[in-house]
């Protein structure tokens, strides 16, 4: 809905500004380069491989702010999609 | 001992010289013995805007140099006896003087002047690393656009690497009627972004326009609302507690359209 509410017509253009700034700075504050997150990328997937099979491709991850509204604590987002989890003594 | 004040903003074109002559004009008018500093070496404007631009022999690159002394490249304002501009070269570029040559003359100005305000150029290079040299605060000038917040958010980061902790923020053509309307970043948004203490707020102002034309600063103008927001400015620099233009009152307000009216 948040998502909604900055797309929508009736929001008024500040408040796009504001939430394209936001997330501006907490990628230009962290300087986080791509190199970066691709070697994060590749121990994810090193590690998560123990555990399931999962989709190399699909797996994404990027740098975004903490849920709570108004957040300006960067966070680590990954979606790992898994094609099936190993048996390893459930 | 004087206090050096660098006016920077990453961005271009948001109103640092305006700011820097206004700031240092006013704080003319207010007793304070004041010398401004053009350090955009290659784009000088500094001289422009006080009306200045015919009265320079030497400049603050010759005085790195050593091919003058620094009281002779020193310039006094027209209107003030107690207001000095140290221009600098339109033919070299910002290589011509390194931080530690600036960071000299502005201690020896520091002694001779209350204060030394610094007009920084834009960019984040050389002419930037000798702007901050040797400057005590910063004053970081943006406007209500993600492209000016987001350098001077980059600016701030800079500034507080060296160690130049004393740094307040002047949010600049401000148009108070598409705030309400929402369609422009207002004082709030910015200061909850940039996380920095307000110096000011100038409203956008045509009589900026009128002034620069004119080489004379929107503060020796009564009528201009920039100019009065400039003169809070310089008092605040001064320690006093000035209240923020009420900008609603001005431009909206019943008895403001009313003499919106009449003014014509």
């Amino acid at each position: 809905m948040d998502l909604f509410k900055i797309f929508s017509k009736e929001s008024p253009s500040k408040d796009v500004a504001k939430e394209r700034l936001k997330l501006i700075l907490i990628h230009d504050r962290a300087n986080v380069s791509p190199q970066f997150l691709e070697m994060v990328k590749g121990d994810i997937i090193r590690v998560i491989s123990d555990y399931a099979e999962i989709d190399q491709d699909g797996l994404e991850i990027k740098l975004t702010r903490t849920g709570e509204q108004n957040s300006s604590t960067p966070a680590l987002v990954a979606n790992i999609p898994i094609k099936k989890m190993k048996d390893m003594g459930r | 001992m004087g206090i050096s004040i660098v006016v920077t903003s990453g961005k271009g074109g948001v109103g640092k010289t305006t700011t820097t002559a206004n700031i240092g004009t006013a704080l003319a008018m207010l007793g304070k013995k004041v010398v401004v500093v053009d350090a955009d070496t290659g784009l000088r404007n500094l001289d422009l805007h006080l009306g200045l631009e015919n009265r320079i022999v030497y400049n603050l690159i010759d005085v790195a140099e050593g091919t003058c002394r620094l009281k002779q490249a020193l310039i006094k304002d027209k209107r003030f006896d107690n207001l000095f501009l140290l221009p600098t070269a339109q033919t070299k570029d910002k290589t011509a003087i390194t931080p530690s040559q600036m960071q000299n003359i502005v201690e020896t100005l520091k002694g001779e002047f209350d204060y030394v305000i610094i007009d920084c150029p834009a960019g984040i290079e050389h002419g930037f690393e000798n702007a901050v040299a040797g400057a005590d605060r910063a004053i970081i000038v943006t406007t209500p656009e993600v492209s000016a917040v987001r350098d001077a958010d980059r600016i701030i980061g800079k500034i507080e690497a060296k160690g130049l902790d004393d740094h307040q923020l002047i949010i600049n053509r401000i148009k108070y009627e598409m705030t309400k309307k929402g369609e422009m970043l207002n004082i709030e948004d910015m200061t909850d972004i940039l996380a920095i203490k307000l110096l000011g707020i100038v409203p956008d102002d045509e009589k900026i326009v009128v002034s620069t034309n004119r080489g004379e600063p929107a503060v020796t103008d009564d009528h201009s609302k920039a100019g009065q927001a400039y003169k809070n400015i310089a008092r605040r620099i001064l320690g006093e507690e000035v209240p923020f233009l009420d900008l609603e009152d001005e431009n909206t307000g019943f008895f403001g359209v009313l003499k919106k009216l009449f003014k014509r």
